[in-house]
């Protein structure tokens, strides 16, 4: 498993990946914004049982995060969904998984699954609600439906991330694609069971992982 | 419905939280949440409104979010039974 890069606009992105040349390729999504970074572990630790099985995979970045040197704030649905298209084809990938909001971007010519898919209307109000709590122990006052009107007229700072207007006002109504979906009681029961984008902090559990792999094993076939 | 708020709100915390079931069980009106546990930054506190919303079928408002909200978990209790039964 490594970084690779791939061609996207007049630049190259990053991807992690493990590509040994075999027939059965995943293309993964990631969870998007602040769910990336309680996701990532999960996601990485899928791979390496995929990669255990026989499966390839890759995992891009979206163009304007991590190390990518293109601005966040001129991305937007339409080129995250390109650049996704972009990469599995790049890679050649035969199947995809989206990973929550990353589900908004996979590939759907492709055969896939989406893991606890969530609506792009639903990562915003979080996002926005997570500004406004913060600027209120900050001492300032602010609500949703003022931030809502300012992120679609001139795009917004939430927590961390700079989105273009373009992006916030496509994103508001983005929905999933029709797909195989994987809900959370798929992977666990119990305390084992919570999705970890839930967590307030990133964290690990090697249960979900096999359960998450074993059920893109038993998809992809031999 | 008193009963089954705790309940729900107790798994809430521990799936939310990542804390073990003992330790939420614990949970009495006076622990401190918001301010007391470290995990519960602004981030933190938007899923979890999220989550109640979402599980105990309620619907939060800018408005309801104040400090008081999420002091103890006797406030958080009597908040979300308030909003289950109006």
């Amino acid at each position: 498993m490594g970084p690779i890069l791939w061609p996207w606009g007049d630049g190259t992105e990053y991807a992690l990946a493990v590509d040994r040349g075999r027939g059965r390729r995943l293309l993964i999504v990631p969870a998007l914004f602040d769910e990336g970074n309680r996701m990532r572990r999960l996601t990485v630790e899928t791979m390496r049982r995929l990669d255990a099985a026989g499966i390839d995979s890759v995992l891009p970045d979206l163009p304007g995060t991590n190390e990518s040197l293109q601005p966040p704030e001129a991305q937007t649905c339409g080129s995250w969904g390109e650049a996704m298209v972009t990469a599995a084809r790049h890679f050649g990938a035969t199947h995809t998984l989206g990973i929550r909001g990353g589900c908004l971007f996979a590939p759907h010519a492709l055969p896939g699954w989406h893991y606890v898919p969530v609506k792009g209307a639903s990562v915003l109000r979080q996002m926005m609600r997570a500004r406004v709590i913060a600027s209120r122990e900050a001492g300032t006052q602010e609500t949703t439906a003022d931030l809502a009107a300012v992120a679609e007229a001139e795009g917004i700072d939430l927590i961390g991330y700079r989105l273009g207007a373009e992006f916030v006002r496509t994103f508001n109504a983005l929905e999933v694609q029709p797909g195989n979906v994987i809900e959370q009681p798929a992977l666990g029961a119990g305390f084992l069971g919570p999705g970890l984008w839930l967590r307030a902090e990133p964290g690990e559990s090697a249960e979900q992982a096999d359960a998450l792999a074993a059920l893109l094993v038993a998809g992809m076939g031999a | 419905m008193t009963d089954q708020t705790d309940t729900l709100l107790r798994q809430i915390l521990s799936d939310v939280l990542g804390l073990s079931p003992e330790r939420v069980a614990a949970f009495t009106p006076d622990t401190g949440l918001f301010g007391d546990l470290p995990e519960l930054d602004s981030m933190a506190v938007a899923g979890l409104l999220t989550e109640l919303e979402d599980r105990l079928d309620i619907v939060i408002e800018d408005e309801d979010m104040d400090g008081d909200l999420m002091s103890t978990y006797g406030a958080l209790l009597s908040f979300a039974e308030a909003k289950r039964g109006a």
